[in-house]
């Protein structure tokens, strides 16, 4: 049992996917302009993730060493086309606004790499423990980067208003940038600075470092 | 024609404003060599199968492609990531023994880097945009091209960045992973800037 919650807490942050083993995160930066659909992402992306993780881990006995990589690939991209549909059906709005990321989970490094690491060697509540942590743990980071910048940007958060901009007389001046591709850069960037900075033993070693000069000695 | 061009390699960059491919991009960045033999497989790659997809979803996939049989009601659509990666991974396995067969230093020169490509998610995007922005075959040429292109650009440049970045002194936090997402950054910034180059 204390492995199974360990499991699930680990990749919180101490094994956060994003911030420190760099996988998912081409999706993570592209949906976080708004809370809304960085929240459907992260969700989409952990239903995934769990079932191609019970359903490999299920079969996987049974799948032959060198086409693995094909068959973990169809049983995702099945999932997805599942996913993209029921999104189209129930949800057009945001699955226009997703564009073509919710189809691009199919090659998410994250779900390719759970697949191949853990869920290949596990049974499948483990396998299930490890998938849902992941996906939680890659959630926690788009729904941190989605809340920044939107309310940032636009002075809402789930499409209501937070704070008063100035076009409807407040005070609040939206900073365009933050709607933008390199306010997300930023925020990713300063929140690995900020975990690392917390728990310094994620932080790398540099490759090299300066020496003292004459004067310093 | 050209202002696709243009606008595929610059302004709608597929690494810095769509963030397609980060995870590779950031993590085959050391050095500028190797970013550069990367850049030209996803160039030749990209080249390749945003075309072909082009032509097997207007041939195939797209609803009403099957009417020539008899079967105009039939709509493959819901096939389309499916059949995308597998071109994609057949096509890589392809150009692979082919440049092995005949081109065997070009073959050692991109070494590992073409399987990695399968699972790149600036390819699918690619094809992905292709589909969603309903480019016909010359558009879908171009296209697959510059966007390769710019791919290739942002990380040699990157690279070179990063080499020089190495020697620098900057909090331990901030080492590594940290600061290249900032650098990214302001590539995204600067890049945003040549929005409309090459326009009349």
């Amino acid at each position: 049992m204390a492995t199974f919650i360990d499991r699930l807490t680990r990749p919180l942050v101490d094994e956060n996917p994003v911030t420190l083993q760099i996988l998912g995160i081409c999706s993570a930066l592209a949906v976080t302009t708004t809370l809304a659909t960085a929240l459907t992402m992260a969700a989409a992306l952990t239903v995934v993730l769990c079932l191609s993780g019970l359903f490999i881990s299920l079969i996987r006995q049974h799948i032959p060493h060198s086409v693995r990589l094909i068959v973990q690939i169809t049983i995702i991209a099945s999932l997805v086309i599942v996913i993209d549909g029921l999104l189209r059906a129930y949800a057009f709005e945001m699955s226009r606004r997703l564009s073509v990321f919710v189809g691009l989970i199919v090659t998410n490094c994250l779900v390719l790499g759970r697949a191949e690491s853990f869920a290949m060697k596990n049974p499948v509540l483990p396998t299930l423990a490890d998938a849902l942590g992941n996906g939680m743990g890659y959630s926690l980071v788009l729904i941190v980067v989605g809340t920044l910048r939107e309310l940032l940007g636009a002075g809402t958060l789930l499409g209501r208003p937070v704070v008063a901009t100035v076009a409807e007389g407040g005070w609040f001046e939206p900073l365009a940038l933050m709607q933008r591709a390199p306010a997300a850069f930023f925020i990713l960037g300063l929140l690995v600075w900020a975990i690392r900075a917390l728990r310094r033993s994620q932080a790398e070693a540099p490759d090299y470092r300066l020496e003292a000069t004459e004067e310093e000695r | 024609m050209t202002e696709l061009l243009f606008r595929s390699i610059f302004e709608e960059n597929l690494a810095l404003s769509f963030f397609l491919g980060i995870c590779t991009f950031l993590a085959v960045s050391k050095r500028v060599e190797t970013a550069a033999g990367l850049g030209f497989a996803v160039i030749v790659v990209q080249t390749i199968t945003v075309p072909l997809n082009n032509l097997i979803q207007t041939q195939l996939l797209s609803e009403g492609a099957w009417g020539w049989v008899g079967l105009p009601e039939v709509d493959l659509g819901f096939l389309k990531l499916v059949t995308f990666i597998g071109v994609i991974a057949a096509s890589v396995q392809v150009l692979e023994m082919t440049l092995d067969r005949f081109a065997p230093l070009l073959y050692r020169a991109l070494g590992i880097f073409l399987p990695l490509i399968t699972v790149n998610c600036a390819i699918l995007g690619g094809s992905l945009f292709m589909v969603e922005r309903r480019y016909d075959f010359a558009e879908a040429v171009v296209y697959g091209f510059g966007s390769g292109a710019g791919w290739a650009l942002a990380i040699v440049t990157f690279a070179a960045i990063r080499e020089r970045l190495r020697y620098s002194d900057m909090p331990a936090g901030l080492q590594g992973l940290g600061s290249a997402f900032l650098v990214t950054g302001l590539m995204s910034l600067g890049i945003s800037a040549l929005a409309g180059a090459g326009g009349p």
